[in-house]
């Protein structure tokens, strides 16, 4: 028997789901952030990683790619630091 | 000040651009999943949310092997995968299944409960979000007393659902699966381990994790980790392990916090608030306080 896939591996990439932010979107403070990692294991989107780059203490810092965030906000709410502020977008 | 826009790398085995709610807790607790078993594994997948939400045709999330069948079919399709696997000598791929309380608890407990009598190497996770969210809300088996849902609405002779959550941990544990836990999405870590953890164990495997629902639950969607950490720190859902039937592990609650704090948070529960409902929070107290001195939590 041939099986044959129906969807290609990870396809919904192609869908930005930023659009559906509708009035904030978070900005990580990278002076702050101590590079725990607990904003990438709790996003819903899990496009909050870690940059690879670092700040003035030597910490690796973590982004978000807006292309996808739908603005929940849970990344700010789970931050040990309070690096993350949620800002209002201006349209 | 100089902006640089950042592009996540997407490295996980669940990729964005699905369709869950803003702050869903399933996709969270399906994210981690499937990056703790990695892509050596199959997914079989109930009916529900996360079902549609990832795999819109013809399109889908998962970059690891995943199959969707009928609502009540994980735990079959599983066993057909874990015996096609074994036949063939490949039995160092993981087989899940997946399934919401739904899929679990009311529409696919009669598989799932065959897949247990017949020691399947299958794990299987359940995502307990207390109803049937992905169709309106309606009640399931795992919907708590007084919730308010659409089959059970909160009124004036009512204060939402009549009965109490059906109590799966010990139905497993009553068939001798041989590890049987529960996790909540709030707290990550302990969830990704017990993952690893289960898939050292041979036969099924049973793990329950527990997810918020924004619209189903009226909550805030920034709020779904503190719900799923405050129903831990309130004793409402003990968060245990058992292996071979002994209880080997359980999160202990720190400070108890007051139910009051928990309920507060969702809109399904607001009829709670008023006057005329204090004998309800009683009981709801009672129930917390009885799973803490039941699992010693404290």
């Amino acid at each position: 028997m041939k099986i044959l896939l129906t969807a290609k591996p990870g396809t919904t990439s192609l869908v930005k789901t930023g659009n559906w932010r509708e009035s904030h979107y978070p900005e990580i403070d990278h002076e702050k952030c101590i590079g725990c990692g607990q904003c990438e294991l709790a996003c819903p989107e899990g496009i909050c990683f870690k940059t690879g780059e670092q700040n003035s203490k030597g910490k690796f810092f973590y982004e978000k790619d807006l292309d996808y965030c739908k603005g929940c906000g849970i990344c700010a709410e789970v931050c040990p630091v309070k690096a993350i502020t949620m800002r209002e977008e201006k349209k | 000040m100089e902006t640089k826009t950042y592009k996540a790398p997407l490295s996980h085995q669940l990729n964005p651009g699905h369709s869950a709610c803003a702050g869903c807790g399933m996709i969270v607790a399906a994210r981690l999943l499937t990056d703790a078993i990695g892509p050596n594994s199959i997914m079989a997948n109930a009916t529900g949310c996360s079902e549609v939400t990832t795999t819109q045709y013809p399109m889908t999330s998962f970059k690891l092997p995943w199959i969707h069948s009928l609502f009540e079919n994980p735990a079959c399709l599983a066993t057909g995968i874990a015996a096609a696997l074994k036949k063939q000598g490949k039995e160092d791929i993981n087989v899940v299944a997946v399934g919401g309380d739904g899929a679990t608890f009311d529409i696919g407990i009669v598989h799932l409960s065959g897949m247990w009598e017949r020691g399947d190497n299958v794990l299987y996770v359940c995502y307990d979000n207390e109803a049937y969210q992905n169709t309106g809300y309606q009640t399931s088996g795992s919907t708590p007393l007084d919730a308010f849902t659409t089959t059970a609405p909160a009124g004036k002779n009512s204060f939402g659902n009549p009965t109490r959550k059906k109590d799966m941990i010990k139905i497993a544990l009553a068939h001798h699966v041989p590890y049987v836990a529960t996790a909540s999405v709030g707290y990550p870590i302990d969830f990704i381990n017990k993952i690893k953890k289960s898939l050292t164990v041979k036969g099924p495997k049973y793990l329950q994790v527990y997810v918020p629902c924004v619209p189903g639950w009226g909550s805030e969607p920034k709020d779904t980790m503190t719900i799923a950490k405050l129903a831990v720190q309130t004793g409402y859902y003990p968060i245990v392990e058992y292996i071979d039937g002994q209880l080997t592990g359980k999160m202990k609650v720190n400070k108890k916090e007051p139910i009051e704090n928990f309920l507060k948070l969702q809109k399904r529960f607001k009829h709670l608030f008023k006057p005329g409902a204090e004998g309800e929070l009683k009981k709801w107290q009672e129930l917390c306080d009885n799973n803490i001195n039941e699992f010693g939590l404290m």
